[in-house]
């Protein structure tokens, strides 16, 4: 086990030093700097400007720089927010996105499972018709568009929640449920089909021909079985949750990563693109990293193939 | 002798979207206290559905028990409720299916799995349950169980699983043990092993056994008798050496010409049964049989055959058997094999009642 996690350890740290360099590369292809927009330079004060940070460097040597920096742990200085070191300001941020990424992705995973076992439990019944119609309505449609409908129907038609802002426990409910729909969507579809094939499995046969009771098989043998393939999901579905904030925390106005992330890339903030990608490289490569370790905790047969017993 | 198990006309159909399949069509069989019973027959001539019928282990919708009764020691196993049944599973009925690569929970230790039915059924604790777990798979043969009951299927091999599928079935001394083709998906060595276990085992215990497979020789190894199935229905039963020696319905004929022999020498051909099963979803009129063989009367496409009884023990469902019937050879390969047997009638009679 420790053998396959330092293995997994060099990859991880392989991986994002490719990212990287990919993503400095293609930021660098981005059209104008970060001071395309102020019109009150002289071109002559913004050539000092970029002399001053290394920006008319050859991209080599720019390359080289921001590469050593990075070793360091140094992500840059912003070039838009009066020189603040970027690190600090995903520190800043981090809190409300996580806060509502860990929910959504929790609640959503609570109510998909559950969704999905009602489905299967009761295949071609209304429950489950209605569980599948919520999948694909769920998978088909952009979260921010339910973000919207959510804004318009429950906070300003019927003004349960607050439309925006992030003040309390009521400003998260309706981003939750707007970021949580397409996890539960695709749970919920995963867990019905992989419950129903489970169910139908030999296995299951051979534990009722055991006498075991209806229950005891469903909590005992079937659910560990049809909860492995959801545990893969729960990566991608991280995922989603992460670029889907960059527009719900926008719609929401919530302070987060997301919506700095998207503020930056406007005004050609090279120092805190990198860094949120990197920031956002990072979380992934450590939640996949996260779900195969939690894989072989769930599924022995995984266990011992990845490394010596 | 008292039967254990009496099953009357029963009948399983499956709901598809086709139409009502008749899987299984009037079947009758008895099983007496530590016999062997082989079914026989190809695959999808009830077999299987007859013998998960008779555990209730068949899924509701689409499959259903139609009518019939299931009589295990007087109590109709039709008529009990689920939760009954559940007690019965696994202690008095028991059954190992016929692929063990796929018949254990692949997430449970092979230990718990043993251990499940003895701490249902037998109320034992999880100590106790251990222990007889350990002496269960070392009944079966299984080495070093002490260090193997903490480990999982995929750490076993294909004979060995299906060792512990046994010990399982064997976990509370069943007074029934279904095995379906519990040997098919073994390679031949394995499967020799298996199949003296089982006889072993069945000493032992005193369990009666009820062996499905399609492969004869299998039959001849530990069957007492032998009931052969044919399109959801049993065409012929009756002892092994009846079956073998004295085989009277034209499938039967099929199935024994089609098995090599040691006699069978480079100048014999086996014979194939030409065609294929009847389909269940409109099965034929007559004898299901009928339009594959070489002996079928007019009368097969139009009448049901009856039961003839050629012995106490030797029932043929064949209007060959019929007194009006025309003179008949079996085939070369039946014949070169026939032997009398000391407790056949004069002549067969029609028998009516149901057994």
């Amino acid at each position: 086990m420790a053998n396959f996690i330092l293995k997994r350890l060099v990859y991880m740290f392989i991986t994002l030093l490719i990212i990287a360099t990919i993503t400095f590369f293609l930021m660098k292809l981005l059209p104008g700097s970060p001071l395309t927009n102020q019109e009150k330079l002289s071109p002559a004060q913004q050539q000092l400007i970029l002399d001053k940070y290394g920006l008319n460097d050859p991209l080599p040597v720019q390359y080289v720089n921001y590469m050593t920096n990075l070793f360091k742990g140094d992500l840059g200085l912003s070039f838009q927010y009066d020189n603040r070191p970027v690190t600090k300001m995903i520190g800043e941020r981090i809190g409300p996105s996580a806060y509502l990424g860990f929910q959504a992705v929790l609640f959503g995973t609570i109510v998909g499972i559950v969704l999905g076992i009602l489905a299967a439990l009761k295949q071609n019944s209304v429950m489950d018709y209605a569980a599948t119609t919520i999948a694909v309505l769920g998978i088909s449609i952009p979260s921010f568009v339910f973000a919207g409908l959510l804004q318009y129907y429950l906070a300003v038609k019927y003004p349960i929640f607050p439309v925006a802002a992030w003040e309390g426990f009521e400003y998260t409910v309706l981003p939750t449920i707007a970021l949580s729909v397409f996890v539960i969507a695709t749970v919920a579809r995963y867990m019905r089909s992989e419950l129903l094939e489970v169910l139908s499995s030999d296995y299951i046969m051979l534990a009722r021909a055991k006498g075991v009771s209806s229950a005891a098989i469903m909590v005992k043998h079937a659910l560990r079985n049809a909860l492995i393939p959801i545990i893969t999901l729960l990566g991608p579905l991280a995922v989603n949750i992460m670029t889907g904030s960059l527009v719900i925390e926008r719609i929401f106005g919530i302070p987060g990563i997301g919506e700095q992330f998207v503020r930056s890339i406007m005004t050609n903030d090279f120092t805190v693109i990198m860094g949120i990608t990197l920031f956002y490289s990072v979380l992934f490569i450590f939640i996949v990293f996260i779900v195969d370790i939690l894989y072989g905790v769930i599924d022995p047969r995984i266990r011992l193939s990845g490394g010596k017993k | 002798m008292k039967k254990l198990l009496d099953v009357q006309n029963l009948h399983v159909s499956f709901d598809t979207h086709a139409g009502e399949v008749k899987a299984v069509r009037g079947v009758n069989f008895h099983l007496d206290k530590g016999e062997t019973l082989a079914i026989v027959g190809e695959s999808g001539s009830g077999k299987s559905v007859t013998t998960k019928a008779l555990m209730r282990l068949i899924p509701n919708p689409p499959g259903r028990i139609k009518e019939g009764k299931m009589l295990f020691e007087g109590r109709d196993l039709v008529k009990i409720s689920e939760k009954e049944m559940e007690k019965l599973r696994g202690k008095d009925i028991s059954m190992i299916f016929q692929d063990p690569m796929t018949s254990l929970n692949p997430t449970m230790t092979v230990g718990k799995q043993v251990m499940e039915p003895l701490i249902k059924h037998q109320k034992m604790n999880k100590e106790a349950a251990r222990k007889r777990a350990v002496e269960l798979l070392a009944l079966v043969g299984l080495p070093n169980p002490e260090a193997r009951i903490k480990q999982y299927p995929h750490q076993f091999s294909g004979g060995q699983r299906q060792r512990v599928v046994i010990a399982i079935a064997l976990a509370c001394n069943p007074k029934i043990l279904i095995a379906d083709e519990p040997t098919t998906a073994l390679d031949v060595t394995i499967q020799a092993q298996i199949l003296e276990l089982m006889k072993e085992l069945q000493k032992k215990i005193e369990t009666s056994i009820i062996f499905i497979t399609h492969d004869l020789g299998v039959v001849a190894n530990v069957a007492d008798r032998v009931a052969v199935m044919y399109g959801g229905q049993i065409v012929e039963t009756g002892t092994v050496d009846e079956i073998f020696y004295d085989p009277r319905h034209p499938y039967t004929w099929g199935l024994l010409s089609s098995m090599p022999s040691l006699d069978t020498d480079e100048e014999t051909e086996l014979q194939a049964i030409p065609g294929t099963p009847p389909d269940l979803l409109n099965p034929p009129k007559g004898d299901a049989f009928a339009l594959r063989s070489n002996y079928a009367l007019k009368i097969d496409l139009e009448q049901e055959p009856p039961v003839y009884q050629v012995s106490p023990t030797h029932f043929v469902k064949s209007w060959l058997l019929h007194p009006d019937a025309p003179a008949f050879e079996p085939p070369v390969n039946v014949q070169q094999n026939l032997r009398p047997m000391p407790n056949n009638f004069d002549k067969p009679a029609l028998f009516e009642e149901v057994r």
